[in-house]
């Protein structure tokens, strides 16, 4: 597999999709994010693996989504995302709220192929009221009557985009021990990875790095972007740049403030590389 | 001079190691959250047999499987004991972190439920923790339930609330009535101050003690080797709180 470039990648996803993204600290990639403001990109279904942050509050600023599932969508120490926050009283998105375990359940109904997976807790809670394709049923291993639990439907994402250190020309893709990017590729239909740098060899036939390698059985295309997580930290690459997602929330606290970020920071670096 | 936090810190603390509770051998502490976090390392540097997991730890995250290993190790039951706010609390000790107003919050929008509405039901006990105390925030009842203060009888749980922790004092929680007891008032507070600034209804002993100060050893642990532990994960509390800047 060759890498190819981030705007490829980006060319991949069609508009309406429904697309995973992991949060601020799970290795999203943000540079495929700034490609498909870029291209354009309409109606996204957003996932957030089991949250949401900076990435997704991008996306929905650029007008490229119509929906959000997710457990939670912050800036972190930044604060609430502003642009997530305008949208949802706008009306300009619907939001589909669960609680974390849940959409990680989900997806491992979909790694299993199996049709749905029970959780405890969350009966009484209004995120249950509000989400009908979520069931309560008797567990039918205990007395009837005795044990309500909940049952949550497989979700296979369309797409699921991260960020990772390495990748090889297998496709093979290493980033530690964020395993739930893993658990995302496995559920997907189709998953797509920016990356630091390509690693030479093989990365499953490493023994110390294979336990933290997604294989490429799960990956449909790569491409190299540096930095590619930034603002966000990846592992022990490089750290949380907060001065640049605070600058980002001042700014984003309207729609001018935010058009005239993305204007410098999105479709800005766009033109640099063109000229 | 003792900083609230430092109070706030040791009296959290104090609850972390109450005798009547059920016992806290793995802690788990959330994101964006110092003061339960210096409660925590406090219980452990005074030598007390806890595991910590701190979750957001950027260097030796106690993680290996991803962010879901947090709530598979709590739906066995190997999580004792966590810490949750919430944007709006109510007397029955119901949480609101996803907003006012109309489902999913249209009035004011809160960043979302994050895993309340797992993690209230699957550890022994919660200790609800904020520091704003208004009629704001601890009303008569949510606008929105993330996660229910109390469960009716047949629905699986391992615990509630054991305590709610403000900037102003500490409550008890009695499950068995859904019902908060105001327990003691942090310095500058007194029984009608903290009454006006709550919204729900609650009960009060008839002589309400104060909140007790933090002892001499337990601020020399928190401003030494409790800092040395957040330094990295929380760089402006260390500096604000204990005077103490990172290496650059």
């Amino acid at each position: 597999m060759n890498a190819q470039s981030v705007d490829a990648l980006a060319a991949l996803v069609p508009d309406g999709a429904l697309v995973a993204l992991p949060p601020d600290n799970s290795l999203p990639s943000v540079a495929l994010a700034k490609a498909l403001i870029r291209r354009g990109a309409k109606g996204l279904r957003l996932l957030g693996v089991p949250v949401s942050g900076f990435a997704t509050d991008l996306l929905i600023g650029a007008g490229c989504v119509a929906e959000v599932q997710t457990s939670a969508v912050s800036l972190g120490e930044a604060g609430f995302a502003p642009r997530f926050t305008a949208a949802l009283k706008e009306g300009r998105i619907t939001v589909r709220d669960a609680t974390c375990p849940a959409i990680h359940t989900m997806l491992q109904a979909a790694e299993k192929g199996v049709p749905f997976m029970p959780l405890r807790g969350i009966i009484g809670s209004d995120i249950l009221a509000n989400r009908p394709d979520w069931r309560v049923i008797d567990n039918p291993f205990a007395p009837p009557g005795t044990d309500p639990i909940v049952l949550l439907p497989a979700l296979s994402p369309d797409f699921a985009l991260f960020h990772a250190v390495l990748a090889d020309r297998h496709g093979n893709v290493w980033l530690g021990r964020r395993r739930e990017c893993a658990t995302l590729a496995h559920a997907a239909k189709r998953t797509l990875v920016t990356v630091e740098r390509m690693h030479p060899g093989n990365l499953l036939e490493d023994e110390r790095l294979a336990p933290g390698t997604i294989s490429g059985t799960y990956v449909e295309a790569v491409a190299v972007a540096e930095r590619g997580a930034h603002p966000v930290a990846l592992l022990d690459e490089y750290g949380f740049d907060a001065g640049y997602v605070a600058a980002y929330a001042r700014a984003a606290r309207t729609q001018e403030g935010f058009e005239a970020w993305l204007s410098e920071h999105v479709l800005g670096e766009h033109r640099e590389r063109a000229a | 001079m003792i900083q609230p936090e430092e109070r706030l810190a040791a009296a959290l603390a104090r609850l972390i190691l109450d005798p009547a509770a059920p016992p806290a051998r793995h802690i788990a502490v959330g994101a964006a959250s110092p003061i339960p976090a210096a409660a925590c390392w406090l219980v452990k540097k005074q030598g007390h047999d806890v595991r910590l997991s701190l979750l957001h730890k950027r260097s030796g995250n106690p993680f290996t499987e991803g962010t879901r290993e947090l709530f598979d190790l709590t739906g066995q039951g190997r999580i004792d004991l966590f810490f949750l706010g919430g944007g709006q609390i109510d007397g029955e000790a119901n949480i609101n972190l996803v907003g006012t107003g109309e489902w999913p919050g249209q009035e004011v929008r809160f960043p979302g439920s994050f895993g309340s509405a797992y993690m209230y039901f699957m550890t022994p006990r919660t200790i609800l923790f904020r520091e704003e105390h208004s009629p704001r925030v601890l009303v008569p009842r949510v606008d929105n339930i993330s996660a229910p203060g109390v469960s009716p009888p047949g629905v699986f749980r391992r615990g509630t609330a054991q305590a709610l922790v403000t900037g102003k004092g500490v409550f008890r929680f009695d499950p068995a009535r859904a019902r908060f007891t105001l327990e003691s008032a942090h310095p500058g507070e007194d029984a009608a101050s903290i009454r006006a600034a709550t919204g729900f209804d609650y009960d009060e002993p008839t002589s309400l003690p104060a909140t007790p100060d933090p002892t001499e050893a337990e601020l020399a642990l928190l401003r030494g080797p409790v800092c040395d532990e957040m330094l990295e994960t929380y760089p402006d509390f260390c500096a604000r709180v204990f005077a103490r800047k990172a290496a650059a």
